[in-house]
């Protein structure tokens, strides 16, 4: 109790000093929660994706196409429980800096493919009805205000002209982690159009997506559909969606390491301000710590004394720091739209939080407390500030 | 009368182990400010080099990249026919008609599978590009099944060394040389044979066509009439127009995210600096008060510990801008979120750069500093001389 009161009181007597330094502290753990965040948002994609789902898509890679006709060759495969296929679009809306995916989708088989997307059955109804509809997630909706019976006109890259769909729903994720940030329209739709405009590119899809009924099959029944396609026109390569999200992830992973490499940057300053602050404050108080060993106290002691006041100022700082990470990265999120799919503060993301507060509290006292611990008395006694 | 600039810095070397962990804080903030700047830099320098000033580019309307363009043979005849493209020796028109492909590659160390830009070039693909020289082997032959591949691909690719095969678009393909494109995109490339490609890939029409202007000043003439022609429903890009465009979803990134960072940072460092230096005021207030009472000025303490503060940040400078010159070492290879391909750049260090991380250093100190400054300028004579 005594040991506590000191250690408090100790905290409290250089006011400013302590204030600033929390201030620090507040300002690199929040930093520190809010990179992190935006690493574990990058593989946010791979995270959502279920094991029984297989990608099959052109071997040479994702810019060629595959034929329509391997939709039935697949669903023959021994193993395999549903098959749909997805089209990459990549339309602008409005501005290219308005990105969010965009999927030509056979609208049945796919949503029935992934249950983790809510949609009201009645507006589903509806999208099926209408060969321009399209089913937008929440954070679309959210981020370009969009409502059900909206026009959205979408300028195609891949696919020239201005297309017009029509919002028929929105849909929700089963849970935070899901990506509400895609598109879906009518398959039909694209290829009805590509008939007439360029024949070589209709009844082509850009991924067939297979869902594999015993999760223990999926390496066996991943061999067998490229097997079968092997040397055809456009042989396949398929892997888990899994595998396909993080195959984009690692593409860019050099980004991915800089912000991680970035983030322990902030904890190494906060920790150089954090130290500074301790050496100065025991340098300060050197002949009240002589005084102490005068009347008998260990130096264990004394040492503690530093270290229970360095770990404290580090405890409130992260407490503080932490609490805000979640307004801010809210706000975060709000801001960028759809850029990240899912952009939530992970519970792993706190932890680290806190193991590297304490860290700092820890290493910033090792110095100060052992000059202060092996002190002789009479130097300490004479020291001058 | 100033206080010499010698009491400053003699204050600053007597409390060595305060001072070093301040300035060591301030230099961590300066590196990534730096570094960030550096990348952005590169980046830029990268595929700006890639144009060049007199070539033009001709991609499908709002297409944005080659990957995603397409045009014509018919279009493509076009645009070669344009009286504005120059005539080279024995009569070829300047033109490369293109086709660009991504195909996946494992990388060398990580067999992490990635995007590479495969290009095939027509006869002129290469006198348009004058940077480019083999390094090691030969270039392809035309109308063959040979190709070459840029320096930052024979480094970090399985299967690109001189001799050895690549199999994509239903046939081998063998390497037969190594081109260093002067630090340009087209280090990340791989070269073959325009006709072969199209036929390869089972493509109807090129990517791209590239072409050289005899008169550069005339491509204000020869855009509009493009562009307007019904026929075509193309864009007409100068070369370093384009590709300086490829950068910019990426550099926006980088900058975006490199800006929050060095001010949320900053606060850091300058909350440290503050800490030291109202420490420095507290433990001098006696030293304070008897240079009062020689007779310097208030002005003359303010200035003592402001140059005190900015002798910080500009420690902090040279320390941090030296960590971020050696990161010039290091080589960065990523997906480019335009083109969906791999692409390779260096930390670049711009004189710009330079000054610019200069004053953000002295900025910081200055901040820093301000505050205890302004506390030590205001102590009273005989109260500070009394605290002694």
């Amino acid at each position: 109790m005594q040991f506590l009161k000191l250690v408090l009181r100790n905290a409290l007597r250089h006011r400013l000093r302590t204030v600033l330094t929390l201030l620090g502290l507040v300002v690199a753990i929040l930093s520190f929660g809010l990179l992190q965040t935006v690493v574990s948002a990058w593989y946010a994609g791979a995270e959502g994706a279920a094991p029984t789902r297989l990608v099959t898509r052109n071997a040479i890679s994702l810019v060629f196409a595959l034929p329509l006709s391997y939709r039935d060759q697949i669903r023959a495969v021994d193993g395999v429980r549903a098959v749909s296929h997805a089209t990459w679009f990549a339309g602008i809306y409005q501005d290219p800096k308005n990105f969010f995916p965009q999927f030509a989708i056979e609208p049945r088989t796919y949503l029935a493919m992934y249950p983790e997307y809510l949609v009201a059955p009645q507006e589903f109804a509806a999208f099926l009805r209408d060969r321009k509809g399209a089913i937008i997630g929440r954070k679309i909706a959210g981020t370009y205000h969009l409502k059900v019976g909206d026009v959205l006109p979408l300028r195609g890259t891949i696919y020239p002209g201005t297309w017009e769909f029509t919002v028929r729903t929105i849909y929700d994720g089963v849970d935070a982690k899901t990506d509400t940030s895609q598109m879906f329209f009518h398959w039909e739709y694209l290829n009805e159009t590509m008939k007439k405009r360029s024949r070589s590119h209709a009844d082509q899809v850009g991924v067939y997506v297979v869902d594999v009924a015993d999760a223990d099959r999926v390496a066996e029944v991943s061999h067998a559909v490229d097997a079968l396609f092997k040397n055809s026109l456009a042989e396949t390569l398929t892997e888990t969606e899994r595998a396909f999200q993080i195959g984009f992830v690692k593409q860019t992973e050099a980004l991915v390491v800089a912000i991680q490499i970035v983030s322990y940057i902030v904890i190494v300053i906060i920790l150089a301000v954090m130290a500074n602050t301790m050496a100065m404050t025991a340098r300060e108080r050197l002949a009240e710590y002589a005084t102490l060993k005068v009347l008998g106290f260990s130096p264990v002691y004394i040492a503690a004394l530093i270290l229970g006041e360095s770990v404290a100022i580090a405890a409130i700082g992260a407490a503080i720091g932490i609490a805000l990470t979640f307004p801010v990265s809210d706000w975060f999120a709000a801001q960028v739209g759809t850029l990240f799919p899912v952009f939530k503060v992970s519970g792993e993301t706190v932890i680290l939080q806190v193991l590297c507060a304490l860290g700092v509290g820890v290493v910033a006292a090792i110095a100060p407390g052992r000059r202060a611990a092996t002190v002789k008395i009479a130097e300490g006694l004479r020291a001058i500030r | 009368m100033p206080i010499p600039v010698a009491y400053s810095v003699r204050n600053l070397w007597a409390r060595k182990f305060t001072t070093a962990l301040t300035a060591g804080g301030m230099a961590l903030v300066v590196f990534v400010f730096t570094a960030v700047m550096m990348l952005d830099a590169g980046l830029k320098k990268t595929l700006v080099a890639t144009g060049q000033p007199n070539n033009i580019l001709v991609t499908r309307r709002s297409s944005g990249t080659e990957i995603q363009s397409g045009v014509a043979r018919a279009q493509a005849a076009i645009i070669e026919s344009q009286p504005e493209i120059a005539i080279g020796p024995g009569g070829v028109r300047m033109a490369s008609k293109e086709v660009v492909v991504l195909i996946t590659q494992p990388k060398r160390n990580t067999g992490v599978p990635t995007n590479v830009t495969v290009r095939g070039v027509g006869l002129q693909g290469l006198t348009l590009r004058p940077q480019i020289r083999v390094i090691s082997g030969r270039m392809f032959r035309p109308d063959s099944a040979e190709i070459a591949v840029g320096r930052s691909i024979a480094e970090r690719f399985n299967g690109t060394g001189i001799g050895e095969r690549l199999r994509f678009g239903g046939r081998d393909w063998t390497v037969v040389g190594v081109f260093d494109a002067g630090g340009s995109a087209f280090d990340s490339e791989v070269w073959g044979d325009g006709e072969q490609m199209i036929q390869a890939f089972r493509r109807t029409a090129f990517s791209s066509v590239a072409a050289r202007l005899a008169d550069p000043s005339r491509f204000d003439a020869l855009k509009p009439r493009l562009e307007s022609d019904p026929r075509l429903t193309l864009d007409v890009k100068r070369e370093q127009t384009f590709y300086e465009e490829q950068s910019q979803v990426m550099s926006n990134f980088i900058s975006y995210l490199g800006l929050t960072l060095s001010v949320i940072f900053s606060v850091g460092a300058m909350i440290g600096a503050m800490i030291t230096m109202y420490a420095a005021v507290a433990t001098r207030t006696s030293e304070i008060g008897v240079l009062r009472a020689l007779g310097f000025r208030r002005g003359s303490i303010l200035a003592a510990f402001l140059v005190e503060a900015l002798f910080l940040g500009l420690a902090g400078w040279v320390v941090g801008l030296a960590l971020a010159s050696m990161m010039q070492l290091v080589q960065i290879s990523t997906m480019n979120w335009q083109s969906f391909s791999e692409l390779a750049f260096r930390f670049t260090l711009t004189p710009e750069i330079v000054w610019k991380s200069l004053v953000f250093a002295l900025v910081m100190g200055l901040a820093g500093g301000f505050l205890p400054a302004i506390r030590a300028a205001r102590l009273k004579i005989v109260d500070a001389l009394r605290a002694a």
